[in-house]
């Protein structure tokens, strides 16, 4: 933008008799102080809209943003997605059984296998998702349905939590714990994944389950309370959600350091969604030390253990596997708006050039009227 | 009649009885203590709140509070509101507070005034609170009236006593209150005044300062009581050593406190297009919540129901969506925040203070700096489109000098140069040195040095002028020490031609019944005065007679021209040719013109004449006739001297003022109380009137029909083709359009017309039946006087613009007199520095002279508005983008009145996030400095087509909104869809998305100010900055592991920002959101100026193409008055009203006056005597 740049040096006040009465300022008169402030001169910088200015800007916002565009969609291409859907909506899939049969109140657990292939290996550390749709986290009943309080391992809101958690406060007159619908609906399903050796046998591929929380969630928000000792001891008295198979303390008992409310799928869970469509990590499949690819294209089969139903509110269930870069995950969309507004910035600019050779004459100063 | 007690509300008859404490405590009446103040330290919480509750914004907010503390509706923790609400009113009562603790300071100060009381029998000083109805007090000089009293006597003869009524009515000649003679009796006896038991009866308080009546009972006879005796609260006692009073009205009682407070609360047309706005903003946001609410309970019928495993159970569908409606309700109130209302007080005061601070504005003579009385009319300072001022001391000086004079035919007051060319005449030019008469009035101020020779010569001619100057004239002097002349005149004119010979060698030093002393070139002479043929209305003329030492005999007269010329004595007919064209030349600039003439007459004549003018006298019947025709038949064959010419001064810069306002598109009506001639004379000399223009209406008839010929006759030639019909636009307006409004539309004219009309004229025009033919006559003038026009009427005539005109008003004036049409207009402005306050109290905007109106106008007034737009525009931008980004969110979350953001940056998001850069933007900003203002006074026209703020722009602004928020929410949705962080984990979290998304707004709103501020000072750059940096202080603090540990349920967000804001798609999608809120934005200005240019844009062009001010811009051409050579002659310019003639020659003042010169008292006891009529009148 163009810019002037002046400081009024104006004479002040009209009357050439100020002199006799100000005299040599002895005495106090009213006569407002002469500072730039409250005279309403401040040195200011006054940017106007010039075809200097603008133009210019159109074509360098163009510039830059079509290069940066262009690699952000190179980028997200680039990155390997593979996306199962697993609702067992469909006659054809293998969890239709699952899907129909199954409802929280069963308590024998419904297995399925879905097979799949990969066409190009995936390299590099892969991401395992699962994917929800249509289930609205950020619902307000349910956003709030939570005690920070209590899962930050404050006892005595794990005796008594929240009103903020009804009606999963409490389950036979004992606190639940932990409380409210967010904990209660806690995703459950338990997924594997088998890579099919061309010979036909089934390699099972190591899934890490630590890593896939916030480090601040893992370490400040969710702590048990009193500290990592004993949590069957520590959780005495409380009961389990109501939608719950196990109890907290029974979420990991292998690993003292992911159990209770410091399990990372439960501390992932809890981080609510800002959609009804979103992804959450599941588990991470480490590269391989050699030059091998973390999982190379061939047969793989995911074995779920359907626990969650979604079919009442048609919601979908995904299993997603992914590499990233270093914008994140798959998401073309940021490229191609960039890459737009650039081109439109850019034609925007030549258009306004053109207006500006033909009309720009106009705006000439001396045909103001007085 | 201790039974007879009547409450002071429901009073009927005031009946009290002097000295008598018991029976006038049995009334209950209120005692002298006043109270202005609202409350005391117990009842200032709750009635201060209950004040602030009543308002509409505070009460909403009330009303949100209430609705957050049902649990079901609640969609935002009580902080939100409680937060903004505490501030809002802890500001505004801290505000009350210190104003009520200044009243009290000033009640306490005034009530504990001393004053002498009568009691048990003995004076005694008591507080002012102390004293009782029916206490008689004592007076002394220059003290103030304690209550409304009943004089009872005083010191001075007739039991006079002067008061100066400035406070009370601004008037500041003092006025004089005469006793009954049975109370004056009383003196300053004590014993007499203890055992005075008068009973009064009058009428219960009341605010009519002109009128009382009420009986005075004394010792079985009653005498009859009106405003003559009665000295009122507010009053200053003057030239009167001490009068006792009876108490009759004391404290609120008391007529001054009647008076007070009743000011009408006046409101901005942006105010009320505000209210209009916040009350269409108010259905528009019960919309959004319907809609809300109906997705709701589709929500909950269609998808809420079949989620009952994962969220806690709620209620059926219609109920949760009438829930939903409540709970929408409280989030999307930043529609309508409160914090628009502060601030737009803040920045209205901030506004107020700028023109007090102006240095532009500051009169240095009298200290005088402009004031901004009231801190809420700012923005209409920029829209103003009639200004109603008035003339004697806003236009002119109210200082008359004598300026040029034609003597014997030859002229004098010229300054002219070596080649006989006019030398303008200023301040710097070198005055005439009258250092040789001791006599001399040092203020005096004459610049032709000839005129002093030639009467230090002894030419006999210009002798006699100031001879004549010095004898015909009712002027009282006043010598307080020897050589110290003080003259007492009843017109300035008058004064000022008797000070001129006074300066010329002609001292007028004392004066008798009989004679006047005079001190002609340092001789004393006494003149015997035989006569003196005032002067009147129809006379235009007055004559003394005198015979001189020598005992020559002489009339002088001196009177309007075109009447002396007709009495001259033939002989003359040279002299009135060469005198004339001399007169043509002085009513040709503007002033006001006397001729002068004389005769010798025969000392038998005189003898014949005298005893008959002692039969006419004293006659019963015909007395004024016969005293005219014996006046008639003496000055005739007069001898011309010549003429005098007086300028009534105009302010400085009027002229100059009034072309820049016109150029403003701005109309000047003048109103004023003085005479046709004068005002048309003024009119003239300061532009106002122009000898080019096509012609100048005059209306003056004096029947309803003869006016409204008049007028019809004035419009139809003014557009010979218009319709007769006016062309009236009914339209409703106002909350809930209840307002009918009809507004006449302007009429398109061919030229430059003009109308003066006088007072009789504008009393039928005025009527409800030709109001509007007045109004479409006036309104194609270009210019409007209205001379000889009452208060009343002028207040009239704002009204008339007012109501059928919708636009804004500005009312200037300096008298009591003006006070009706400044309290009638939106705008009053009161020119301060001179004696009367009256104007200046109940004004909004006060300073010293009319010229700084122009700066008023034109740069604050055009700041202000243009400030208060930007804010408004910009105010409402940013809020409603706040709330439409909610909007779209309720689609993506059940409808379930989820905030997308975090619930403080909610809370601060007004407060704190964007408080100060709005008010940086909306305090310092400008589009063209003051000077291009000046340049281009057409600048102002937008503000008064409402051009920068109206409906149009406010549903520009919503539209624009809208757009905004649909690209920060659906990008940053678009962009976070299905993503994760770089490092695989989460980032579409509710959490992060809402700092994303409240990032993304903040900087866009705080761009598109930038976009909007014209004038970047420091303060804006760092306002802007550090409210921005300022956020992220506060969210990295706010999301810190320390905030969540001590506060764990009100700081959920804890890790967000250190887990976003690392990621670089956050910052790209922050960067895209920002451009594509811009870019629009930009483009379209930038067609705007390219295609469609404004005389702004253009101003600003040019001011920014020029880069050092003084290159381009040539000096402002001094504009030189044009010299008028018109055949118009000035009047007679004595005041109109009757002169002293009669008192001069009664002798019934000079009663005590054994001494040829008058005392002090003495002298203002004529010059008030003679509006005193009907004395002492027994019932």
């Amino acid at each position: 933008m163009m810019a002037s740049n002046y400081n009024a040096k104006e004479e002040d006040g009209h009357q050439p008799a100020a002199i006799g009465h100000g005299g040599a300022g002895t005495v106090k008169n009213k006569k407002p102080d002469n500072t730039a402030f409250k005279q309403q001169r401040l040195p200011a910088w006054q940017p106007i809209l010039t075809a200097g200015t603008v133009l210019p800007a159109f074509f360098v916002i163009g510039l830059i943003f079509i290069p940066i565009g262009i690699g952000l969609f190179v980028t997200s291409n680039n990155i390997k997605e593979l996306e199962i859907d697993y609702t067992g909506g469909d006659m054809s899939s293998p969890c239709y059984n699952c899907s129909q049969s199954y409802s929280w109140n069963s308590t024998k657990p419904c297995t399925c296998s879905v097979p799949f292939s990969l066409d190009q290996p995936f390299e590099s550390n892969v991401f395992m998702y699962y994917g929800l749709s249509n289930f609205y986290q950020n619902h307000r009943r349910y956003v709030k349905s939570r005690d920070d309080s209590q899962l930050n391992g404050d006892k005595a809101s794990l005796k008594s939590p929240s009103k903020e958690c009804e009606p999963y406060r409490t389950s036979d007159e004992k606190p639940i714990a932990p409380c409210g619908a967010i904990a209660n609906s806690l995703f459950n399903d338990t997924l594997e994944l088998y890579y099919i050796d061309p010979n036909g046998s089934r390699t099972a591929i190591p899934l890490v389950k630590k890593g896939i929380a916030w480090w601040t969630d893992k370490h400040v928000k969710f702590r048990n309370p009193g500290g990592n000792d004993n949590l069957t001891v520590v959780f005495q008295g409380t009961s389990k959600p109501v939608n719950w198979r196990k109890s907290v303390y029974e979420l990991d008992p292998s690993d003292p350091d992911n159990n209770g409310f410091i399990n990372e799928d439960f501390i992932v869970w809890m981080r609510t969604a800002a959609l009804p469509t979103f992804r959450k990590l599941y588990r991470i499949i480490h590269k391989k030390p050699n030059m091998t690819p973390t999982l190379p294209l061939g047969q793989y089969i995911l074995e779920v253990t359907y626990n969650y139903p979604v079919r009442s509110f048609e919601g979908r269930k995904r299993m997603i596997l992914s590499t990233i870069s270093w914008m994140g995950g798959k998401n073309p969309f940021l490229g191609i708006a960039y890459i737009t507004v650039g081109s439109v910035c850019f034609f925007l600019g030549i258009v306004l050039l053109i207006i500006h050779h033909k009309y720009g004459n106009r705006n000439h100063s001396a045909d103001i009227p007085s | 009649s201790l039974n007879d007690v009547v409450f002071p509300s429901t009073e009927e008859e005031r009946h009290l009885r002097a000295n008598d404490r018991e029976l006038n405590l049995s009334y209950k009446y209120s005692d002298n203590a006043i109270k202005t103040s609202k409350y005391n330290i117990f009842t200032f919480l709750p009635l201060n709140l209950f004040e602030q509750f009543q308002r509409l914004a505070n009460a909403y907010f009330l009303f949100l509070l209430c609705l957050q503390s049902i649990p079901e509706v609640s969609s935002l923790p009580w902080y939100t509101t409680v937060v903004p609400l505490v501030l809002v009113l802890s500001m505004t009562m801290a505000k009350d507070g210190s104003d009520d603790m200044n009243r009290h300071r000033c009640d306490k100060q005034v009530n504990n005034r001393q004053v002498e009381v009568l009691v048990e029998g003995e004076l005694q000083s008591e507080k002012w609170m102390d004293v009782q109805v029916g206490d008689i007090v004592k007076l002394e000089n220059n003290q103030f009236v304690t209550a409304d009293l009943l004089l009872l006597s005083s010191s001075e003869p007739l039991n006079l006593v002067y008061i100066e009524t400035a406070e009370l009515d601004g008037e500041t000649n003092l006025k004089v209150k005469q006793a009954l003679t049975v109370t004056g009796k009383l003196e300053d006896s004590v014993e007499k005044l203890a055992n005075f038991n008068g009973e009064v009866r009058c009428e219960p308080p009341n605010n009519r300062l002109d009128k009382f009546t009420g009986t005075l009972t004394l010792k079985g006879e009653t005498y009859s009581l009106d405003n003559e005796r009665i000295l009122l609260r507010g009053c200053t006692l003057r030239n009167t050593q001490w009068c006792f009073g009876l108490v009759i009205f004391g404290g609120p009682d008391t007529k001054l406190m009647q008076n007070c407070g009743r000011t009408t609360f006046k409101r901005t047309s942006i105010d009320r297009l505000m209210n209009v706005l916040v009350l269409s903003i108010f259905g528009f946001l019960m919309i959004m919540c319907l809609i809300l609410a109906i997705g709701n309970g589709i929500w909950e019928y269609q998808e809420g129901s079949k989620f009952a495993a994962f969220l806690p159970k709620g209620v059926n569908a219609p109920f949760s969506a009438f829930l939903t409606f409540w709970s929408y309700v409280i989030i999307l109130n930043t529609v309508v925040p409160i914090s628009l209302y502060v601030s737009v007080e803040i920045i209205r005061l901030g506004n107020s203070f700028y023109i007090n601070w102006d240095r532009k504005m500051y009169y240095p003579k009298n200290d005088t700096p402009a004031e901004a009385r009231t801190t809420t009319l700012n923005e209409e300072l920029g829209q103003i489109k009639y200004i109603f001022s008035d003339k004697t001391g806003t236009l002119t000086q109210n200082v008359m000098t004598f300026n040029k004079c034609s003597i014997n035919g030859k002229a004098y007051g010229e300054l002219l140069d070596f080649s006989g060319q006019r030398v303008e005449i200023n301040e710097v030019r070198e005055k005439v040195d009258f250092s040789w008469n001791n006599l001399a009035d040092p203020k005096f101020c004459f610049h032709d040095n000839s005129l002093v020779e030639v009467v230090r010569e002894g030419n006999p001619e210009v002798q006699a002028f100031f001879r004549l100057l010095s004898l015909c004239h009712t002027v009282m002097p006043e010598e307080k020490k020897e050589g110290e002349l003080y003259y007492q005149a009843q017109s300035p004119d008058e004064g000022a031609l008797v000070t001129a010979a006074r300066n010329f060698g002609f001292v007028f030093r004392s004066r008798t019944p009989e004679s006047i002393t005079v001190v002609e070139m340092g001789e004393l002479v006494t003149y015997e005065l035989l006569a003196v043929l005032d002067f009147n209305n129809v006379r235009k003329r007055m004559s003394v007679i005198v015979r001189s030492p020598e005992g020559k005999l002489t009339l002088y007269c001196k009177g309007a021209d075109t009447i002396i010329f007709e009495r001259l004595n033939p002989s003359c007919s040279n002299l009135t040719e060469v005198t004339t064209l001399h007169l043509n030349e002085f009513a040709g600039e503007g002033l006001r013109t006397l001729a002068l003439a004389y005769k010798d007459i025969d000392p038998e004549y005189m003898e014949d004449w005298k005893l008959r003018h002692h039969v006419a006298n004293t006659a019963m019947d015909e007395r004024e006739e016969k005293l005219d025709a014996l006046y008639e038949e003496i000055e005739k064959g007069l001898l011309l001297l010549g003429s005098t010419a007086v300028e009534d001064k105009l302010q400085d810069g009027v002229p100059q003022t009034i072309e820049q306002l016109s150029k403003a598109d701005i109309k000047i009506w003048v109103l004023t109380g003085d005479k046709q001639e004068t005002a048309e004379n003024i009119g003239y000399s300061c532009n106002m009137l122009r000898e080019e223009m096509n012609e100048v209406f005059i209306v003056s008839a004096n029947t309803s029909e003869e006016v409204r010929k008049e007028l019809q006759t004035a419009r139809r030639k003014m557009t010979p083709d218009g319709t007769e019909e006016p062309t009236v636009k009914k339209s409703r307006s106002g909350l809930f359009c209840l307002q009918k409004t009809e507004t006449v539309a302007d009429e398109p004219v061919n030229g430059e017309y003009a109308m003066v009309i006088n007072g009789h004229s504008l009393a039928f025009a005025l009527e409800k039946d030709m109001e509007i033919e007045l109004l479409r006559t006036a309104c194609m003038c270009q210019t409007v006087i209205c001379c000889r026009v009452t208060p009343l009427q002028k207040a009239q005539v704002v009204e008339l613009v007012k109501k059928y005109k919708q636009a804004v008003t500005l009312a200037i004036g300096d008298g009591a007199n003006d006070v009706s049409m400044i309290k009638a207009a939106h705008i009053g402005v009161g020119i301060s520095g001179q004696e009367g306050m009256q104007a200046v109290l109940s004004s909004d905007y006060s300073f010293a002279q009319f010229r700084y109106l122009q700066r008023l106008l034109l740069v604050h007034g055009r700041w202000s508005y243009l400030r208060m737009c930007k804010f408004l525009r910009y105010f409402f931008y940013k809020n409603f983008t706040f709330t439409f980004v909610h909007f779209w969110y309720g689609f993506f979350c059940g409808f379930s009145a989820q905030t997308v953001f975090d619930e403080w940056f909610i809370t601060l998001f007004n407060l704190v996030y964007t408080a100060l850069p709005v008010l940086s933007l909306s305090l310092f900003d400008q589009d063209v400095n003051d000077w291009w203002s000046f340049q281009y006074p057409q600048l102002y026209t937008p503000g008064q087509l409402n051009q920068y703020f109206s409906k149009r722009a406010f549903v520009y602004t919503v539209l624009h909104s809208g757009y905004s928020s649909l690209v920060l929410f659906f990008i940053p949705w678009a962009a976070m869809y299905d993503t994760v962080r770089d490092d695989g984990k989460e980032i579409v979290d509710y959490q992060s998305f809402a700092l994303l998304a409240q990032t993304c707004l903040l900087i866009a709103v705080s761009i598109q100010l930038g976009l909007d501020t014209h004038y970047w000072t420091a303060m804006n750059q760092f306002f802007l900055w550090g409210s921005l940096s300022v956020y992220f202080a506060v969210i990295f603090t706010m999301y810190s592991n320390g905030m969540f540990l001590t506060l764990t349920s009100s700081f959920p967000f804890i890790g967000t920002a250190r887990n976003s804001l690392n990621q670089p798609n956050v910052w790209l999608t922050m960067l895209l959101t920002s451009v594509l809120c811009v870019l629009p934005v930009v483009a379209y200005r930038f067609l705007r100026i390219l295609l469609w240019p404004t005389i702004n844009d253009k101003v600003r062009g040019r001011g920014s193409t020029h880069l050092s001010l003084d290159k381009v811009l040539p000096p402002t051409p001094r504009r030189v008055q044009a010299r008028r050579t018109s055949t118009r002659r000035s009047g007679y310019a004595f005041s109109h009203a009757q002169g002293y003639g009669d008192l001069v020659t009664s002798g019934k003042f000079l009663r005590r006056t054994p001494k040829s010169r008058t005392t002090p008292s003495l002298n203002s006891a004529f010059i008030a005597r003679h509006r005193i009529k009907n004395e002492n009148t027994v019932i």
